[in-house]
């Protein structure tokens, strides 16, 4: 899990350098205090022990789960799996559950992964290696982009999929209202989340994968061209494959992203399980079932389970791709 | 099984998509590929860049435009009153504007100091990375997610029946006859929302900052400690301006998460209660109240906020990759 600083704005390559060993370490070993593990251990545990509570509740029967603390269930150990099929199936009380919100949530992510890294790889290829007048400028401009927050681009985005948008006569996005009806064609469908999560994250994915194209040797694109391999090839047959690491480790970010948004998704999704994903669920049962402490529970915990398979599998990219992204949105 | 069966259109359409997708991009390629001459620079120019630069200019650049002028606008965006909406957000807003201010000045600076204690405990040690995991853990969950955990934590239970909530057994081990409603206790209700961002950004901080400490040279590390610099004095006079601007970096980071913060105080309290903040109250306004002047003022408020602390952060990412 070793990071280097410099990678906040570079995707490195496939080759990390290894953590150093040898002498230096173990002089580190030597300086290392007692008290300083005791420390480090106690907010280890204090970091974990909210995320055990909630995996332990939502294994705990409700009687339990709502009249006891989670802690006495070691005294008291009692294990059902019925709030996770409850939770699933929906049993009586919560309509469809929370599988269709859990597919919404794959959905949504895998295309809004895929599609903003490949049209931002192809826009960092042009604007590092096609040369045209001007690149300078629509590099600054894009990047200068992530000074806009989101909450800036709801309002009119959304006004944007419902009613359409020209600029005087001329249509730049259709109006998509079903003849004599104000329901868009885009409603219910994953199209605006798409498209509205492509855009956001255009800017920063561009910045980024522009810095590790721009890096790429010189030589190996002119001897290409001399070749006779167009752009098009080029990109397809050499930069693109080159530059699978930094793609790969962005696009986990973005996976990420997406699936633990909140604000995209009840902004164009709203709450149904046609098309939501699984953190409006969440928000939602978390203001109607507060109370059921073992059904909310075993519903978050489905959510982010995810997210943790990510995390403890790809761990390395996983770093890589958050600290690129961190400045996001 | 329905359930699963149930799935299947849904990642179905996903995968069409993706499909319809790269068959686009195959002929756009494939023509493209075909234009020989002084016209292949343009086309490759077109194709690549073209579909980028629109989708920006119609996801951002133009809303955030409109966003701007609507925010002169009245509620229902139809007629021209100046300043009214800003200066309703001054004249009403104050509670979300302190809360705000709250939120950016105290979580960074706790996120990024027990981070950086962390960074500097984990350096000395052997086995770090369990640790590191465990810490940097909460970064993968959503905001969502970590409210429905921590709500878990602030549960509130009377005093004569037994706790559920963990927050509330501890304090009355320690003797505390009756906690508090948490959620309900104003003004620390916002503290305790906080501790939720903390508790996700510190693994971020601490992640970042270990990387900058290892990054520091023995040799000027052993320098110093021939000249006797230990301790305190190493790190204050070493350690710190070494990883200075990696800091700052970390910093700004944080500031800039928080002070688009939405999902936490939405999924805890909504905004009641005295804890609401500036992205809340411009959800609150454009889609619950429907004054879209409101709301577009608080995202230009929000705009005005984050520009300065963008612009900081790449002027030292810029530093510290010049110094490279």
């Amino acid at each position: 899990m070793s990071v280097e600083a410099s990678e906040i704005v570079i995707l490195p390559g496939p080759e990390l350098p290894e953590e150093k060993s040898g002498i230096k370490e173990s002089a580190r070993r030597k300086l290392s205090s007692p008290w300083a593990v005791v420390v480090v251990v106690f907010i280890t545990v204090i970091w974990t022990i909210p995320t055990v509570g909630l995996l332990v509740t939502s294994f705990r029967p409700a009687a339990d789960a709502q009249n006891t603390g989670w802690w006495t269930f070691f005294r008291n150990p009692a294990v059902t799996f019925s709030n996770y099929a409850e939770v699933i199936t929906g049993g009586t009380t919560m309509g469809t559950g929370i599988m269709p919100y859990f597919f919404n949530s794959f959905a949504i992510a895998i295309p809004a992964a895929i599609f903003p890294l490949i049209l931002a790889s192809m826009a960092a290829y042009a604007i590092a290696w096609v040369p045209f007048k001007g690149a300078v400028w629509i590099f600054f401009g894009i990047f200068a982009l992530q000074v806009v927050p989101l909450q800036m681009a709801l309002l009119p985005l959304l006004q944007m999929f419902n009613l359409g948008w020209s600029i005087g006569d001329i249509p730049i996005f259709p109006d998509l209202n079903k003849p004599g009806s104000q329901q868009s064609l885009l409603a219910g469908t994953y199209i605006p989340l798409w498209i509205a999560h492509t855009m956001f994250a255009l800017p920063l994915a561009i910045f980024l994968l522009h810095n590790f194209m721009a890096q790429l040797p010189r030589d190996l694109m002119e001897a290409a061209r001399v070749d006779g391999a167009g752009h098009f090839l080029i990109f397809r047959k050499i930069v693109l494959p080159l530059s699978i690491p930094a793609i790969a480790s962005f696009a986990i970010f973005q996976f990420l992203w997406v699936w633990n948004d909140l604000l995209v998704a009840i902004t164009f999704a709203g709450g149904t399980p046609d098309v939501a994903p699984i953190t409006s669920y969440l928000a939602t049962i978390k203001g109607s079932y507060g109370a059921q402490l073992h059904l909310i529970t075993a519903g978050a915990f489905i959510a982010i389970i995810v997210p943790l398979i990510v995390f403890f599998s790809l761990q390395r990219f996983f770093v890589r791709g958050l600290l690129a992204g961190s400045v996001k949105g | 099984m329905d359930e699963l069966l149930d799935g299947l259109p849904k990642l179905g359409s996903a995968a069409a998509a993706i499909a319809l997708f790269f068959a686009a991009l195959l002929v756009l390629f494939l023509i493209g590929g075909r234009v020989r001459g002084k016209f292949q620079g343009p086309v490759a120019l077109a194709v690549f860049l073209g579909p980028a630069v629109i989708l920006v200019t119609m996801g951002l650049i133009v809303p955030a435009g409109r966003t701007i002028y609507g925010s002169f606008l009245d509620a229902n965006q139809e007629e021209f009153i100046g300043f009214s909406n800003y200066s309703w957000i001054f004249e009403t807003q104050w509670g979300t504007l302190t809360n705000t201010i709250l939120w950016i000045v105290i979580t960074p600076i706790a996120s990024t100091g027990l981070g950086l204690t962390l960074a500097l405990l984990l350096d000395r040690m052997k086995r770090e990375s369990v640790a590191k995991s465990l810490i940097f853990m909460p970064m993968a969950i959503s905001f969502v997610g970590a409210s429905i955990i921590w709500g878990l934590m602030y549960e509130y239970r009377p005093p004569t029946s037994e706790q559920v909530g963990l927050l509330s057994q501890i304090v009355m081990w320690f003797g505390v006859e009756e906690p508090p409603n948490w959620i309900l206790w104003q003004p620390f209700n916002n503290y305790l929302l906080m501790i939720i961002m903390i508790w996700i950004q510190v693994g971020f901080a601490m992640v970042v900052l270990s990387a900058a400490i290892k990054n520091i040279s023995s040799d000027v590390v052993e320098a110093a400690e021939l000249d006797g610099a230990v301790g305190w004095k190493l790190f204050s006079r070493v350690t710190i301006p070494m990883i200075r601007a990696t800091l700052i970096v970390v910093l700004t980071t944080i500031m800039i998460a928080v002070l688009k913060i939405f999902d936490i105080v939405r999924t805890m309290t909504n905004g009641n209660f005295g804890t609401q903040v500036v992205a809340n109250e411009m959800y609150a306004q454009s889609f619950v109240q429907f004054n879209q002047g409101h709301g577009n003022a608080l995202a230009v408020v929000l705009f005005i906020g984050v520009i300065p602390l963008i612009i900081y952060n790449i002027i030292q990412l810029r530093k510290e990759r010049a110094i490279r």
